[in-house]
Order: C-alpha cells, then sequence, then structure tokens
C-alpha cells in the first residue's frame, strides 16, 4: 500500500484535513456529497504513479461548516485558497459529482496550476428547460430510489442497518453539508454554461453507463460545452464507477493522464 | 387563561393509506375536489365564527402541499374573519417566515389584518415542519437564524412611522422600507414564537414574545418552559407574566366521559393520518445529526414528533385532554400546575371527520363549564406560589389520568 499521510491546512481560520498518497505528480481530489474517497480501492490503483491529494471539504467527515460559509461559492474560494497554499504545479483535479462540478468552477477562474482535468458523474450545469429534471432530486428521493438511481449493482450501496452510530451520523453530517453546497439552484449554477469555454486544458469525463442522478446524455451535454473534452463511458456502473468498477476507472484515467 | 380554538382544517376524504406514499407533499391534489373542500372552507369559517360568539378566541395556521391542512395561506383566512368575527383576538401561528422569500410582504399582510380587525390580530412566527421544506424550497439549515433576522426586519416595519429604511442582512434585503398600512395597535401586535427546547424558549423570553409549544406533554414540557423562565428573569429582572407561555393540546369535552374520549378519539386522526417517509420528515439540515441519524434508523424518539396514536397514552402524556368538563379541567390543571404554569391554551377542538355539530357541542361544554375555572386559576397565578407548587411535584413522563378523574369528578 503507498504511504499515507494527513495534515490539516488552516485557511483563514478554516480547517482543511488533507489526505496525501503515493508520489508522483499530483492529483487534486474532490469529492462528492457522499464525502472522501481516499480508502477506496481506486485510489490505491492510481497512486502507483501519482500522488493523490484528498481534501476534506468543510462540513464532511465530522468537520464544522464555517459560519460564514452557505454555498458553493464559499468552497470555490476556500479551494482557491488551497491550490496557492499547496502550491500545486501542472497538476491533475479529479472531482466527483459534486466535487466535479467545484472542479469546473475552479478550471473557469484558472487552469494556470493544472495541466489536466478529470469529471466523474459530475453536476453543475443544466442542460434542460425549466420543467426538465436534469439532476435527480436527490434530497427528495427515497432511500430506495437513491440506491436504484445511483447503483448499478445495488448490492454495493452502503447500508444504513450496518453503520454503527458514530458512522451514521457523520452520514447525517454529510448530508446537511451536501445540501448547503447544492441547494439552490439545485446542484448547477445557471451561469457556469458560459464560462466552460475558458477551460484550455484536456478534460476527460467518466460516467457510469448506468448513473441515474446525472445520466450519460447528461455528462454528453457537458463534454459538448467545454472545448478539449473527451466523454468515457463505463459499463455496469451508476454514479460511483470508482467503486463500482475501481479497475476499468483506474485504467482510464491513468491512460488519460499519461497521455 | 386565554382560550384559543384551533382546527387545523384538514381535508379528510382520502383515498386508502396503502395506495399513497404520503399525505404531505406528493399526494396528488386530483384526489382534492373542489366542491367538497369550497363545503370545508365553508364549515371552517363558521367554526371560527361560532368561537367568537363563544367568547373564545380563535388561531389558525398554514401548511403547503398537504391533506392535513387545507389553508396555504393563513393571513387570507384571517383577513376574512377579520371582517365575520367581533370580538376574538386573531392568532395566526404562525407565518412561516424561515420559508417565506419576503419578510416585508409578511409585514405588510399582518397590518393589514389588524387594521381591519381594529386591532385584534397576534401576529405568529414558526420555523415550519421539515415537511414544509420540500414545498418551500429552502434549505433548512440556520432556520432559526432566520426566522429572527425576518422577524427584526418585520417588527421595524411594523415601528417605522416616518420613511423608508434599509434592510440589507444574511437573508433578507429591502432597501426601501416603507409599509402602508401600519399595524393598528401600537407599537405593533402582539408576538408569538413556537418553541421546542430550552435553547429556542430563551430567544423568545429575551425578546419578551409570547412563547408557544405544541403537544411537548409531560415528558419535554418543562424543560422548555423553565428555559423561557428562567431567561425571561435574567433578561428582564423579573418573573415572567403569565401570558407570555401557551400550550396546545388536543381537546375534547363531553357531557359524559365516553362522549369526550370518542371526540378525543376523532381528534386524533390529526397524529394517525400524518403518513409521511423519511425524506420529507428528515430533510437535510432541519434536523441536528443526531437526530437525523436516528431517523435513518426509522425511530422518530427525539424528533418531537408524536410516536403513538394511542389515546389513553396520548392523554397521559398531556397531549390530549378528554372527558366531562370537570375531567377536563382536572387534566389541564394538573399539566399547568406541573410545568409552573401558562396563560394560554391552544385548543386543537377539530380534526378529521369530526363534525361541525360534534365540534360545537365540545366547544360549547368548554366555553361554558371549563374556560370560566381556567380563568379563575390564572387570575389568581402567583409567580412564587407556583414555582413551589411546580418544584414539589416530581418529574414525569405520564401521568395517571384515570386517578385525576376519579378523584376530582363531581
Amino acid at each position: 500500500m503507498a504511504s499515507e499521510t494527513t495534515t490539516v491546512v488552516s485557511l483563514r481560520g478554516v480547517d482543511v484535513p488533507l489526505v496525501r498518497r503515493g508520489s508522483g505528480p499530483p492529483v487534486l481530489v474532490l469529492h462528492g456529497g457522499e464525502g472522501p474517497v481516499d480508502h477506496l480501492p481506486f485510489a490505491e490503483g492510481i497512486s502507483g504513479g501519482y500522488e493523490l491529494l484528498h481534501p476534506t471539504h468543510p462540513g464532511f467527515d465530522g468537520t464544522p461548516i464555517p459560519e460564514h460559509f452557505d454555498n458553493l461559492q464559499d468552497l470555490i474560494f476556500l479551494y482557491l485558497d488551497l491550490i496557492d497554499s499547496l502550491d500545486l504545479q501542472d497538476a491533475i483535479m479529479l472531482g466527483f459529482s459534486m466535487g466535479g462540478w467545484l472542479a469546473t468552477e475552479l478550471a473557469v477562474m484558472s487552469t494556470g496550476r493544472f495541466s489536466k482535468l478529470v469529471l466523474v458523474d459530475s453536476v453543475g450545469i443544466k442542460p434542460g428547460g425549466p420543467f426538465d429534471r436534469d439532476i435527480a432530486d436527490v434530497f427528495a428521493s427515497s432511500a430506495e430510489e437513491l440506491v436504484k438511481a445511483a447503483w448499478h449493482d445495488r448490492s454495493l450501496a452502503p447500508s444504513v442497518a450496518d453503520m454503527t452510530d458514530a458512522e451514521l451520523q457523520k452520514v447525517a453530517s454529510n448530508r446537511i453539508a451536501h445540501g448547503l453546497y447544492t441547494w439552490e439552484p439545485y446542484m448547477h449554477n445557471p451561469k457556469l454554461k458560459y464560462r466552460l469555454h475558458r477551460i484550455d486544458i484536456p478534460t476527460l469525463l467518466i460516467w457510469g453507463e448506468n448513473d441515474g442522478i446525472v445520466t450519460p446524455e447528461y455528462g454528453a451535454a457537458l463534454r459538448d460545452l467545454i472545448p478539449d473534452a473527451t466523454l468515457t463511458v463505463i459499463p455496469e456502473a451508476g454514479h460511483h464507477p470508482h467503486i463500482e468498477q475501481p479497475d476499468q476507472f483506474a485504467g482510464r484515467f491513468l491512460e488519460f493522464a499519461a497521455s | 387563561m386565554r382560550a384559543w380554538f384551533f382546527t387545523e382544517d384538514a381535508y379528510p376524504y382520502l383515498p386508502d393509506e396503502d395506495s399513497y406514499e404520503s399525505i404531505r407533499v406528493n399526494l396528488p391534489n386530483k384526489h382534492f375536489d373542489p366542491a367538497t373542500g369550497a363545503d370545508l372552507y365553508s364549515m371552517y369559517l363558521d367554526m371560527w365564527c361560532a368561537a367568537d360568539e363563544m367568547g373564545l378566541n380563535i388561531m389558525n395556521n398554514e401548511h403547503h402541499q398537504t391533506a392535513t391542512c387545507m389553508v396555504p395561506a393563513a393571513p387570507i383566512m384571517l383577513g376574512i374573519l377579520a371582517r365575520e368575527t367581533k370580538n376574538a383576538r386573531l392568532l395566526i401561528l404562525g407565518n412561516p417566515v424561515s420559508n417565506r422569500s419576503q419578510p416585508v410582504r409578511v409585514a405588510e399582510e399582518m397590518a393589514l389584518i389588524d387594521v381591519l380587525s381594529r386591532g385584534r390580530l397576534e401576529c405568529g412566527f414558526v420555523r415550519g415542519v421539515p415537511y414544509e421544506i420540500a414545498p418551500a424550497n429552502v434549505f433548512p439549515y440556520r432556520g432559526a437564524e432566520k426566522l429572527w433576522e425576518a422577524h427584526d426586519l418585520i417588527t421595524k416595519a411594523w415601528t417605522t412611522h416616518d420613511g423608508p429604511f434599509n434592510f440589507e442582512g444574511r437573508w433578507f434585503h429591502a432597501r426601501q422600507v416603507n409599509i402602508w398600512p401600519r399595524p393598528y395597535q401600537q407599537p405593533h401586535p402582539p408576538v408569538w414564537v413556537t418553541m421546542g427546547s430550552a435553547g429556542s424558549a430563551a430567544q423568545v423570553a429575551q425578546r419578551g414574545h409570547i412563547g408557544a409549544v405544541f403537544l411537548a406533554g409531560y415528558p419535554r414540557i418543562r424543560g422548555i418552559f423553565d428555559g423561557y423562565r428562567k431567561a425571561y428573569l435574567e433578561t428582564h429582572g423579573t418573573d415572567m407574566p403569565i401570558d407570555r407561555l401557551a400550550y396546545c393540546a388536543l381537546i375534547c369535552v363531553g357531557n359524559t366521559e365516553q362522549e369526550g374520549l370518542d371526540g378525543a378519539e376523532k381528534l386524533l386522526w390529526y397524529m394517525s393520518s400524518n403518513k409521511v417517509p423519511p425524506q420529507y420528515s428528515n430533510p437535510p439540515g432541519y434536523h441536528s445529526p443526531e437526530i437525523a441519524a436516528t431517523m435513518m434508523r426509522g425511530s422518530n424518539s427525539g424528533t418531537g414528533l408524536p410516536t403513538s396514536t394511542n389515546l389513553a397514552e396520548q392523554m397521559a402524556r398531556g397531549n390530549v385532554f378528554a372527558g366531562t368538563p370537570d375531567q377536563v379541567y382536572e387534566q389541564i390543571k394538573s399539566f399547568y400546575e406541573y410545568c409552573g404554569g401558562f396563560g394560554n391554551l391552544m385548543m386543537m377542538s377539530q380534526a378529521g371527520f369530526m363534525t361541525f355539530d360534534e365540534t360545537l357541542a365540545s366547544m360549547k361544554l368548554f366555553a361554558e363549564e371549563v374556560y370560566p375555572r381556567l380563568k379563575e386559576l390564572t387570575a389568581n397565578y402567583d409567580a412564587g406560589q407556583m414555582q413551589e407548587l411546580r418544584a414539589s411535584l416530581p418529574d414525569v413522563e405520564n401521568v395517571n389520568v384515570s386517578s385525576l378523574a376519579s378523584e376530582f369528578v363531581r
């Protein structure tokens, strides 16, 4: 297993836990609404040739929500500071779902410190009209509906019954932070599609073929708005292809990263 | 004691409960028949008018996207009642200001009702129940802070009479606030705020407003009311006047014990019909992570939501007062002494399929047989004596209602 260190980056009073894993060119990993992904097998699969930097967004994994935080804007500006603080150079930015939206927002501001962008089942835009539900309403869905929408192999979905009280409270806290960052406009920034032309680095979109939260068609719409972007779809995977198909996921990531 | 007649204006004619997921948020409105709805609105308005004629005060509220409450805009009903009633105080409990985007509009509506009624409005502000989040589309995190920001803007709008002022807060912005009309009552209508813990009670007490509690029962009422009294004393330097606290229970008075209990069983529709799935009762940011986690396990404990719809249990918990006038009086008195006294009794005396005649019969018995004794009870309120009495009664989860009844039935 690759070496792992955990530090805390303090940014003007906001403490961001940061897990570093592996060695090589840096990959900034931005997790989604389910929380940190540093412990997952896919991370092991790509940490051989890269140093993965896993910050935890404030509010996730038991960390406090800063008093002045209201929405994703606050996270975007926190990460502008984090990226400067880490002095990243030629890094790959890898974002999952909400973290993909965050990565996209950061990329339209500046790609100066990044060489490539990877978005996994990402949210952030609204391709359809007002009456279209482009992104499943995860906060108004039953647990069963959510599992159905998010997983190809439903047996892999986390089960409340298997969690300790402490783990479940962490899930509940993550859900609050997820809501804070994505509530309205729901999971997207209406302005983002007018800014995506600014992304001037190669971009790979990785999508689970059976994602019912944001479908591959949504991924294609996002791809079409980013200048140098390709979409690769992983079969037998839902919203979390990195969990359902970790080897395929790692393979496609590594191929793109090395290209 | 001031008593407030309350019905939540249910639309009870629903299909088989197994055929729908939730009575709130997503129950299709094809199940609402407009002609039946018109009859029900008429009946509910008649009930409130009857309350006025009986010398009771009136309380109403609003909910959204639900058959449990057909009124999504309480100010509209109050506007009618301002005109149709003569004496009753008109309580709205309340305006869900955490979920509304325009507090100035609320200030205007309330001022209008106050003037229409010539100063009979009592204006409540509530955070709202969790099932209101989806209809409002508002993220509930920091909802209490948002409520108080709206409150500050509204009270300033009511009390500013020399031209526009500016408000640029965290949630609400209005740069030229100058409402017409201004309220009839000066400096403004009495303000009520709901509370569910010692912490939320302290915030109401510090501002000197009326703190209202719904169905906390014996298990939770002392924590909340004690919190209010303590914060009031600390802030204002005097004991809280008894009219600062309010309690809401389901109440049915019968000519016989059985008649009262039968009516109370009908009132329990309010609890038993409340079929709501977790995604609506546990939206992110409404509950603390600790409570949200217990709800994810499928438990309602700690949420303040009723866990049983058994009448005997709900009576023992102090959520339902029912029986003969004597019994109802003694049940209320027992609860009143246990919690250290309150000056407002909000009485949900109609719910579900309870008919107009059944409701009026219960209200009349209450107004004639119970209410005068409750008024006498609070007229003799002495803060020191009451606290001694309260201290002499040990903490309980439930009371033995039958012992109360047998001891005092004449």
